[in-house]
């Protein structure tokens, strides 16, 4: 499971990578969530990997940490997905504006 | 029980500007009063509150090294819940924070408030990403501020619109969106390795970090650094800068000006929280790094200044020179150097911000380019007269004073960016160079550099600034003279004055960043304070029950 997620992690980051240092705006944004999706997934990664463990006790049992799964990274993950959703969403405005200003979709604003 | 009432103070800068932005989205942008007032209302309640606070934290606590208000967010104690954690540090900075946007916003009054939609709202939201990432104690948290100021950022640089904003917000967003991603790669590191987020905890844990593991951490710390470094505009990293920053409107510029500090002031407290003097094996890990990236970073704007051909890429440049100095002397790490640099932060970020402001006056009866022009002209040896052409103004008239005051201001913000006596820029240098020469006996030669350095970019900044200012300022007056309202006029007169104050009353202000230096290089009484922070008692046991 390690190696999948690995392999995972690093096909996502290389694409996001090579996308990001394309010309096109078009090309950077998808750069972007990918490079973001592989963040998730990393920040996953450090909680340690576990199947079928559960995150959270049972109400009114005493656990042992060992049985259960890590909570904090799955809760920080929510988070940075909310996050970069929201500025996905906001780049791609600025992206129109530029789009529609500049008559290209090229990132320097000009064709070269 | 005493911290009961105090420690609300460190969470109103954070509400004050959330609720009010949120509260001002309800009311359409035509109705300028409420808007207006309400906006003006909460930022000078978060500068009282930030007074408040500084004045909190600087009194009482054992070596009059002060006190540290924790506040716990939904009352978890400290390393299970999120802190938010004031003290001199954080309480100095949001003091700057609000003084900035105090002129910022009455210089904005003038004519930019209506150049785009919501610019209160996001205005707001931006000063309260700011104060959220000055007062938290949590490093993922830290993120969620970083990122609340980076989306209100995104929305003010492109204030105003126009084709050379967009372009540069284009560059600006997706490099703070890739550094983003570093940040959060950095900290879920840290989080694998030593299985907290709490900066106070984290510190204490660092120490006995397993030696194998010791090397993961380190990576994570870099990368950490790396997303800080970004804001911070550290060479390599900082070629967007003057772009985005000479695109952006005056006010909003200004408000910029504290932005790359919000870098510097995260590099500042988890290097000596993290990696200072007694936390183990992993001591000064990235001090070196840091000090010759801010030699490079020195030399980079140095060159840039002198090379810039328009007011606004100066402006830009200078921002690369304040932040290569404050980067060295971090990295530089002595205590007396911290405190040089504490002030220079002040004076520096001051200084940019008025030059910010006052560009925008001086450019306004411009034609666009002329200063291009000037220069290429002198450089090419072209005797030409040009006609300057007169642009069409729709507010205000022209003071007949109005070149004589610009004058005077253009003066004192070349003295505060050249570092020249009588104002703070000198004295925050005399103390950086005081600092660095220590007793004199052993100076290393990267001290040596960054004195020879510091000095050279002085040079730079006076050489580039009287170009400048005979370009602009001895040039026949009656064609272009800008109209200027006073309004305009008031915020920066008051950040140099504010810079003149720190000059006069250089003794107490050195003694106030002498103890803040002393209690961020000594972290254990503010890793107490917050992990020994006691969650407020349950409300019926309080004592307050309602008739």
């Amino acid at each position: 499971m390690e190696t999948i997620l690995a392999i995972g992690i690093g096909v996502f980051a290389g694409a996001g990578v090579w996308l990001l240092l394309r010309p096109r705006t078009f090309q950077v944004i998808i750069g972007l969530s990918l490079l973001g999706y592989a963040v998730n997934l990393f920040i996953f990664a450090m909680g340690r990997l576990r199947v079928s463990a559960p995150p959270i006790l049972e109400k009114g049992m005493v656990g042992d940490p060992v049985a259960f799964d890590d909570p904090l990274p799955q809760a920080l993950v929510l988070t940075a997905i909310v996050i970069g959703f929201a500025m996905t969403a906001l780049f791609l405005v600025v992206v129109m504006a530029a789009r529609g200003r500049t008559g290209t979709d090229h990132v320097d604003g000009r064709e070269d | 029980m005493n911290r009961l009432p105090l420690d609300i103070l460190a969470i109103l800068p954070v509400l004050l500007p959330l609720l009010a932005g949120a509260l001002l989205l309800l009311f359409e942008d035509r109705r300028r009063v409420v808007k207006v007032s309400v906006s003006l209302a909460t930022i000078l309640a978060l500068l009282a509150n930030a007074i408040a606070l500084l004045v909190i934290c600087s009194t009482g606590g054992e070596n009059g090294t002060g006190r540290v208000l924790v506040h716990l967010l939904g009352n978890w104690p400290a390393p299970a819940g999120i802190v938010l954690v004031a003290d001199r540090l954080s309480a100095l900075m949001l003091t700057l924070t609000a003084l900035l946007a105090l002129a910022s916003f009455v210089f904005a009054l003038a004519r930019w408030h209506k150049a785009g939609p919501r610019f209160y709202s996001i205005f707001l939201f931006l000063q309260m990403g700011l104060n959220g990432a000055f007062l938290t104690g949590d490093l993922f948290n830290l993120f969620v501020f970083f990122e609340v100021m980076l989306a209100a950022s995104y929305g003010l640089v492109l204030h105003g619109s126009g084709t050379a904003r967009i372009k540069a917000g284009l560059h600006y967003i997706p490099i703070n969106l890739v550094a983003s991603s570093l940040f959060l790669i950095g900290v879920s590191l840290l989080y694998g390795v030593t299985g907290t987020l709490n900066m106070a905890d984290l510190a204490g844990r660092i120490r006995g970090v397993h030696p194998e593991e010791r090397m993961l951490l380190e990576a994570g710390a870099a990368i950490l650094a790396v997303a800080f470094l970004v804001k911070a505009a550290m060479w390599p990293l900082n070629f967007w800068l003057p772009t985005a920053y000479s695109a952006a409107t005056a006010p909003v510029a200004a408000m910029f000006a504290i932005m790359s500090k919000v870098g510097i002031y995260v590099i500042l407290r988890l290097d000596l929280l993290l990696f200072g003097h007694d936390s183990g094996p992993s001591a000064g890990f990235g001090s070196p790094w840091l000090l010759y990236g801010g030699l490079a970073t020195i030399a980079f704007g140095t060159i840039g200044v002198l090379a810039s051909q328009s007011m606004p890429r100066l402006a830009g440049y200078s921002v690369l020179v304040s932040s290569g100095t404050l980067l060295a002397a971090i990295g530089v790490g002595s205590e007396p150097v911290i405190s040089g640099a504490i002030y220079y932060l002040l004076s520096s970020t001051l200084a940019i911000a008025t030059f910010f402001l006052l560009i925008e006056l001086v450019e306004r009866g411009r034609a666009a380019g002329a200063d291009v022009l000037a220069v290429s002209m002198e450089f090419f040896g072209v005797e030409e007269d040009t006609e300057e052409k007169q642009v069409e103004e729709e507010v205000g008239i022209p003071l007949p004073l109005t070149m004589a005051v610009l004058g005077a201001a253009f003066v004192g913000s070349t003295l505060l960016l050249a570092g020249l006596p009588p104002l703070s820029g000198f004295v925050a240098k005399l103390s950086l160079f005081a600092a660095l020469m220590g007793d004199g006996a052993t100076v290393p030669g990267s001290s040596w550099a960054l004195i020879a350095l510091l000095t050279i970019s002085g040079l730079a900044a006076l050489i580039a600034m009287a170009r400048t200012g005979i370009t602009t300022f001895w040039v026949p007056m009656e064609a272009n003279l800008p109209n200027v309202r006073a309004v305009e006029l008031v915020p920066v007169a008051g950040l140099l004055l504010l810079c003149l104050g720190m000059t006069v009353f250089g003794g107490p202000v050195m003694r106030f960043t002498d103890a803040t230096a002393r209690m961020i290089a000594t972290p254990t009484a503010y890793m107490q304070d917050v992990l020994a922070a006691p969650p407020v008692p349950a409300y019926k046991q309080s004592g307050s029950a309602k008739p």
